[in-house]
């Protein structure tokens, strides 16, 4: 069966000298060495299952998630997404795959109602269609229908990560990436948000690629985990399979890395990312 | 033909999108455009404050409509370079710059959605200032050549759109300075392109710079076509320097705007902070 995404000897790097780089390289001066924020990463992720990446923030699972979104170039390496590569058919790519980041990012001013119109007209979805959707997903993520109507600037962030999952799940993706969908989130928001992914797992014909560190919601969500430390895959395999006797997942992760679930600040302030 | 009605439909997303969040700022809308009306008008009464401080008279009424079609095209190619100019600023400061360049559409739908959006706004705002600033002043505006002056806003605002979008790919190369950059554009405009007074009056090395901007030709046809009547025949010598801008600054800008989000793409530079 093909993969729904194939990820192959991926590499990135980034020049922390940015712009400046090019400038400090043509007068001579010493650059600094680039980050290495991905490192030969290799990655099957089969159609239908939850795939999972844990890691610390700055280990490299958001520039992963990005090279996947099609929001970042690879230096080397390839991608494929159902067979797409994301670099020369990243428009297609786009169409079957939508994307959930750590923050929720919509115009605050706006409403959810008049956000995600705006997703449906983008994506093509007809007008009067789209309507009847936002509201029946946004009424099944516990969002109120007034709610619906009002700036959401106005809304918790739990309640504008629901909007974000809901914005996804209106384009029908195929592939949903969740960028630290649930961090920084209240107990019941995270809970909420979790179910919602068990529900897409199970009723839709979804691949999710799960980006996280908190490891209870990896072991409860994914059928299989990848550990990324440092831009390099360490291992992967069902949860129960990567803890050994007596161990939790989060003394698996410690023995594996030599260290605790932590910030890294390696790819952090190159990718402007979660990690 | 789907598609194309698809990629019209996107590029209509951002326009519907652009005017709600218009609507949602509208008090801000209300203090920009009060503030835009009192520069109109203080600029506008620099003419009859001229003959007082003078102590002669000149045709004063001649250079109040000189002024005020200066401020009013102005306040609308201000309007339309700053729409286009910060529309990856605005997307970046909104924090949807990410899902908007994840979008299945060509790059190009969405500059042409945020360029229709800015010239639809920017006309809407300087009509309303138009019509504050006649209320003030006896302006006699009888052998007005309306059809000429509209088809000089449209062929303007192209040759403007394109100097926008390269201006728009700034901050896809430079976080914060590329926005700053943009403001640096949009002043020098206003400096060189004859606003407020002929352009021969600029230094010879200043004045150089107004042959490069599309502004210079817009006030220059439309004073023509508003002071003067010149009919639409006699304006198409002004139509060919502006075709000309659009000709290059288009294609060029849009050229522009791709290698510069390839630059981004590979570099991590589309992100939200910065």
């Amino acid at each position: 069966m093909q993969p729904a995404v194939s990820i192959d000897h991926l590499v990135k790097r980034f020049d922390p000298a940015g712009v400046g780089g090019a400038w400090r390289r043509a007068l001579g001066r010493p650059l600094k060495d680039p980050i290495v924020a991905l490192d030969a990463v290799n990655v099957q992720v089969l159609r239908g299952e939850v795939y999972g990446i844990v890691g610390s923030n700055g280990s490299g699972k958001s520039t992963l998630a990005r090279v996947v979104a099609t929001l970042l170039l690879p230096d080397s390496g390839s991608v494929q997404v159902f067979g797409h590569d994301v670099v020369k058919d990243a428009r297609t790519v786009r169409r079957f795959m939508n994307r959930v980041s750590v923050e929720a990012s919509f115009f605050k001013k706006l409403s959810p109602l008049e956000n995600l119109s705006f997703t449906a007209r983008i994506y093509g979805l007809p007008a009067r269609e789209a309507h009847q959707r936002i509201f029946e997903i946004l009424k099944r993520l516990g969002i109120e229908e007034k709610a619906i109507r009002r700036p959401m600037d106005q809304m918790s962030r739990g309640q504008q990560q629901k909007v974000a999952v809901a914005r996804a799940l209106l384009t029908s993706p195929v592939l949903l990436i969740l960028d630290e969908p649930t961090t920084g989130l209240d107990p019941r928001s995270k809970r909420d948000v979790q179910d919602f992914i068990r529900e897409v797992r199970d009723t839709h014909d979804a691949t999710v690629i799960l980006m996280t560190h908190d490891m209870d919601e990896a072991e409860q969500l994914c059928d299989r985990l990848a550990v990324i430390d440092k831009g390099r895959i360490l291992i992967e395999d069902k949860p129960a399979a990567l803890r050994r006797e007596g161990e939790s997942l989060e003394d698996a992760f410690i023995r594996l890395t030599g260290h605790a679930v932590e910030v890294h600040q390696a790819d952090e302030a190159a990718a402007g990312g979660g990690g | 033909m789907v598609p194309l009605r698809q990629e019209l439909g996107a590029s209509y997303a951002f326009v519907e999108r652009n005017f709600r969040a218009v609507r949602r700022y509208w008090g801000w809308e209300v203090v920009f455009l009060f503030h835009s009306i009192v520069s109109a008008l203080t600029v506008a009464y620099i003419a009859p404050g001229g003959v007082v401080v003078a102590g002669q008279q000149f045709d004063a009424d001649r250079l109040i409509l000189f002024l005020v079609v200066g401020t009013v095209v102005w306040a609308y190619l201000d309007s339309v370079f700053d729409s286009v100019a910060f529309m990856v600023s605005w997307e970046r400061w909104e924090g949807t710059i990410e899902s908007t360049f994840m979008a299945p559409i060509r790059r190009v739908t969405f500059i042409a959605g945020s360029s229709a959006f800015a010239v639809l706004y920017s006309f809407a705002r300087a009509v309303v200032i138009l019509v504050v600033v006649a209320l003030f002043f006896n302006l006699d505006l009888a052998a007005a050549n309306w059809v000429g002056a509209f088809a000089v806003l449209a062929i303007g605002s192209l040759g403007l759109l394109g100097i926008g979008i390269m201006a728009a790919a700034l901050p896809l190369l430079f976080l914060e300075r590329g926005s700053q950059m943009t403001v640096v554009v949009q002043a020098s405009l206003l400096l060189v392109s004859g606003v407020y007074y002929p352009v021969e009056v600029l230094p010879d090395w200043l004045e150089w710079f107004s042959v490069i901007s599309p502004a210079t030709y817009v006030l220059n046809a439309m004073r023509a076509a508003v002071l003067d009547g010149v009919t639409l025949i006699d304006l198409l010598p002004h139509f060919g320097p502006l075709m000309l801008i659009t000709a290059v600054t288009l294609p060029l800008g849009v050229w522009v705007f791709g290698w510069a989000e390839r630059y981004a793409l590979r570099h991590g530079r589309l992100k939200r902070s910065g």
